[in-house]
């Protein structure tokens, strides 16, 4: 007599398992297939080109009603089983039950739901099923928003554009796939999506879905607002274990099987992404297809074991030419082998560990990744190759990245020249007409004949005009890369770099990181010209900057809170010194800038002080930034007897308009209510000497390791205008000086006269900066204090664990 | 045969940063890189005792806060021209876990 053979969930791995069975044993079974699914099994894989309608329903179904008919199969479509009774061996969907002598589980995964409000709202659905499909098919001309940019979310995006929907993919993470990608991949495929009119937002999280009686829009976190007629939760997937959990089978992330794929219930087996095999959970169909030959082997009594290969990743997006297989992941002794090409959007890097691929990641050129995979699944000892691998099983001799690739990529409007406004055209069409020396083409075009700093890459221009060698070119911002600081700030504008992996590629980074040297000033220049959209970075900042505290020679921390202009109150300097005792600081001290530092606190205690000086009032000093430190000032006309003008009063409305912004170095200001200037602005980054007949602007003071005296810059009877000047200035300093370049430096490079001509003479200039500055302040005039002292930040300046406290226990 | 303990979630640990375990011999630093390995080493730097978990992670290296000398994370050695090394620990990631090597607490509760 023919067993009863119970199959529950009419996938891509019971399907393959049921091929398998009925071909080597037609007869030992008598087959009944559940599904929840109103269908039988089709290529859940292909659901992508059918959204993006390369491919219809029809061409992807597998089997199809005569194959269930020639096999004898009892279809239960569109029926879920709701209960397994394991003493009866019988299942029980909603119309009826079903006697087993064997049982398979294969019910898949469930799509994770984020539990915001509106997740139940209609217009929300997963990417799992030929209905989420449709749903998503009918979005052509509307606005949709995928929430997950990994595999599932971006195939998800990319078709529902091919339709003809306005797209936005919001995703947690910094980098999209970044599972399977490292982040310069990642940057690579945002910037390939971007062009087919896919909206990225990166690091965004969801807050809530908005909409009345279906889903209108999504709100992240920060307060953006994306329209959304539909909304596709892509966030990962989890495995479909609810009807194991009911019938207590063993059951840890996944329903637990042995090698022979047998549950805890020897009659009862389990396959595909619903099972966990050796603490591994699945969610690519490879290793599944090996679990269907298994588990047919084990119905027909035969041993067979199941071991899961590594399986390599796709992206089914076409255009989009990506690969990734392996482990990045958790081993010591691991190595890099990188490869860039910016001017054709190529990636490549190799993982090595002891002389074997265990990672490959390839962007845009993907031609080798068969080869690599198969050196990695073979554990290929590379060694021999070392020096070529990257290049492929093709190559035997040459390629190395071209450092021109990515002035060769500019067009020709791209502006090479900041102080004079020459493009790229204009050199080249200099050298086409004749100018063969960089004298030349400076006599010619004005180009480099201001500041100079562009040199190296009018340099560039020039050898790639004439086809000849790049000549004298300035020393590279540091090992990483040989672009000097002007040279990369140009290339950010020119080409539209919006990220730190971006700039990396595009400019053809030697590392894969980058390092302590590029990583804060590729930070602070992406800021400064994108400070609506750029994210700063924080691990990429110093420590100083990123914990907002000064770091102290034994690891703890020292404290200082803004004091405006110098002037402090009762109650702030209680709260102050309740801090003090509160947090046993070991020493308060007046600092040279006019305020007070606490010096010596614990890494965990900074936010439980910062809160506690917020409460009062009190924001952070950043007496530990490249950015507005103190402006110091005297009492002024209100008390001294010899005062001319409100000095205190003007300090004070500088440093509230100038507080938060980051600058190249640290800015220091100094207001003086008259010549004898006891605030001593002459020696300040920025000064103003008050006069009887108004304010004198001074700049490029420094009292540090080199002591400069200020230079005049304007004078005007009106404070208004001294602020704008002001304001101006910083926002000019902001834009043109290198990293780690403070005013008097900058000022040598580009003279005191340029200068004034922006910011003095030309007023519309002015205005601009001052409102370039503003919007950037928009942003950045907020206390970095008080977004990492709430509940959730707070916990994150704790050791992560204490292991001292187990061992006692 | 190393024996492991669960010290907190991979997700605790920013990408390119780090985070302390405290120990009975000193704290241990444990970094989580760009692609997601993760490492354990001592916590100050062989120079002048700085807090290597709070310096700029770059590739699978860290460069200490306090005078920037830079050590690989896989082996704990210093690189370029400095010279000085410091104690790595087993460490691995698990199901979004990090574990730790146990004998971080055995040792202290022998001491
Ligand atoms: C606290 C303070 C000393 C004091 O007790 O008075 C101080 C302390 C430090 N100064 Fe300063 N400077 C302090 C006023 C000054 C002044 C005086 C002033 O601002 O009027 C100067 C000279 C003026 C100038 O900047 O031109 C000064 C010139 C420097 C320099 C040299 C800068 C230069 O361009 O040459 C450095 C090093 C650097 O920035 O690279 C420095 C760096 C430092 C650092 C941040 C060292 C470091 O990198 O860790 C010290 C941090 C100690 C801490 O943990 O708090 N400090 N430092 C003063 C804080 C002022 C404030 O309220 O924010
Ligand atoms: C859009 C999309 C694209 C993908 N692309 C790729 C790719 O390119 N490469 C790759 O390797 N993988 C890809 N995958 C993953 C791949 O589809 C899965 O790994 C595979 O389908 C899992 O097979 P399975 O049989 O375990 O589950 P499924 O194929 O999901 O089948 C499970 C079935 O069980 C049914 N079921 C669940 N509960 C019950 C119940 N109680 N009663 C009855 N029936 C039930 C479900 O309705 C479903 O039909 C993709 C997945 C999706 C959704
Ligand atoms: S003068 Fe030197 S020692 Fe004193 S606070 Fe400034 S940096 Fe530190
Ligand atoms: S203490 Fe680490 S480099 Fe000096």
């Amino acid at each position: 007599m023919k067993r009863k053979l119970v199959v529950i969930g009419a996938g891509m791995a019971s399907g393959r398992m049921l091929e398998q069975l009925f071909d080597a044993a037609p007869d030992a079974y008598e087959v009944t297939l559940f599904n929840a699914e109103p269908r039988g099994n089709y290529n859940r894989l292909m659901l992508s080109p059918v959204l993006s309608g390369e491919k219809t329903y029809e061409q992807i179904v597998t089997h199809d009603d005569a194959w269930y008919a020639a096999h004898g199969v009892d279809c239960r479509f569109g029926e879920p089983v709701v209960r397994i009774d394991r003493k009866n061996r019988v299942v029980y969907s909603g119309s009826g039950g079903a006697p087993y002598d064997a049982l398979v589980i294969a019910t898949g995964s469930a799509p994770f739901i984020i539990p915001v409000p509106g997740k139940d709202l209609p217009g929300v659905v997963t990417y799992r099923d030929l209905e989420d499909t449709q749903a998503m098919i009918d979005t052509a001309g509307k606005d949709a928003v995928v929430i997950g940019g990994g595999l599932l979310g971006l195939e998800a995006a990319a078709g529902m554009a091919a339709r003809g929907a306005r797209v936005t993919v919001i995703h947690l993470m910094g980098h999209l796939m970044e599972r399977q990608l490292d982040p310069a991949a990642g940057y690579l495929l945002q910037k390939d999506l971007e062009r087919r009119g896919i909206t990225v937002h990166c690091k965004g999280a969801t807050k809530a879905i908005l909409g009345t009686d279906r889903a209108e829009a999504v709100l992240l976190e920060d307060g953006t607002v994306y329209p959304a007629d539909l909304v596709c939760m892509a966030v990962g997937i989890r495995p479909e274990v609810r009807l194991a959990n009911d019938a207590h089978l063993e059951v840890e992330r996944g329903i637990v099987v042995d090698d022979a794929l047998r549950t805890s219930d020897p009659h009862i087996f389990a396959l595909g992404e619903c099972v966990e095999h050796r603490g591994q959970v699945f969610g690519l169909v490879a290793p599944l297809y090996d679990q269907a030959k298994v588990l047919a082997q084990t119905l027909l009594d035969q041993p067979a074991m199941f071991a899961p290969v590594q399986t390599a990743t796709k992206l089914k997006v076409t255009g989009c030419d990506l690969f990734s297989a392996g482990d990045f992941a958790d081993a010591p002794g691991r190595e890099d082998i990188v490869f860039r090409d910016p001017g054709r959007g190529i990636y490549k890097r190799l993982v090595l560990e002891s002389d074997r691929i265990v990672g490959v990641v390839m962007y845009g050129d993907t031609a080798d990744g068969a080869w690599f995979y198969g050196l990695m699944k073979d554990g290929t000892d590379i060694g021999p190759m070392r020096d070529t691998l990257i290049f492929g099983p093709a190559f035997q001799g040459g390629a190395a990245p071209d450092p021109m690739a990515a002035v060769a990529a500019l067009p020709p409007e791209a502006e090479i020249c900041g102080c004079n406004g020459v493009s790229k055209g204009a050199i080249m069409n200099a050298v086409a007409g004749g100018a063969c020396t960089l004298d030349a083409v400076r006599a010619c075009t004005k180009a480099s004949a201001s500041c100079g700093t562009c040199s190296g890459l009018v340099g560039q221009v020039m050898a790639l005009a004439s086809g000849g060698e790049v000549q004298d070119t300035p020393a590279g911002l540091c090992k990483c890369t040989d672009h000097s600081h002007e040279d990369v700030r140009r290339l950010i504008r020119a080409m539209g770099l919006k990220s730190i992996p971006a700039v990396m590629q595009e400019l053809g980074w030697k590392t894969v990181g980058g390092c302590h040297s590029c990583r804060p000033a590729l930070n602070y220049y992406l800021l400064a010209e994108y400070p609506l959209e750029y994210r700063d970075d924080r691990q990429s900042r110093f420590v100083n900057e990123r914990n907002h505290a000064n770091i102290q020679k034994d690891g703890t921390y020292s404290v200082v809170p803004r004091m405006w202009g110098g002037v402090t109150t009762p109650a702030e300097l209680r709260a102050i010194a309740d801090a003090a005792e509160k947090y046993n600081v070991p020493m308060v001290k007046v600092t040279g800038g006019q305020r007070i530092d606490l010096l010596g606190v614990r890494k965990e205690d900074l936010p439980h002080m910062w809160a506690d000086l917020n409460a009062a009032g009190m924001v952070s000093g950043a007496a530990y930034s490249k950015g507005l430190r103190t402006v110091k000032t005297c009492v002024g006309k209100e008390f001294c007897r010899v005062g001319t003008q409100d000095s205190t009063g003007l300090g004070i409305r500088l440093e509230k308009l100038m507080w938060g912004s980051w600058t190249p170095h640290k800015l220091k200001l100094g207001v003086s209510g008259c010549p004898r200037n006891c605030a001593e602005a002459t020696c300040k980054d920025i000064g103003v000497v008050c006069v009887d007949s108004g304010y004198n602007i001074v700049i490029g003071g420094a009292a540090g390791m080199e002591v400069k005296e200020t230079r005049p810059l304007a004078s005007t009877p009106s404070e208004d205008e001294a602020v704008e000047i002001i304001l101006a200035v910083t926002q000019l300093y902001r834009e043109h000086a290198r990293y780690l370049e403070r005013i008097w430096k900058w000022m040598g490079k580009v003279g005191l006269d340029w200068i004034k001509a922006q910011v003095v003479d030309d007023l519309a200039n002015r205005r601009a900066l001052v409102e370039r500055f503003e919007i950037s302040q928009s942003v950045y005039r907020r206390d970095p204090w008080a977004d990492l002292s709430t509940p959730t930040e707070t916990p994150k300046w704790a050791p992560l664990a204490d292991l001292t406290l187990e061992a006692a226990e | 045969m190393t024996v492991f303990v669960d010290i907190g979630s991979l997700d605790d640990i920013p990408r390119q940063g780090a985070r302390l375990v405290r120990t009975a011999q000193g704290c241990v630093a444990v970094f989580r890189t760009a692609d997601d390995r993760v490492f354990a080493l001592d916590d100050r730097c062989p120079h002048k005792g700085g807090p290597l978990s709070e310096g700029i992670v770059h590739g699978t290296a860290v460069t200490c806060p306090l005078h920037n000398w830079v050590f690989d994370l896989n082996t704990g050695q210093a690189q370029g021209a400095d010279d000085g090394a410091v104690g790595t620990y087993a460490v691995r990631v698990q199901g979004g876990r990090i574990l730790i090597d146990a004998s971080l607490i055995r040792r202290s509760a022998a001491a």
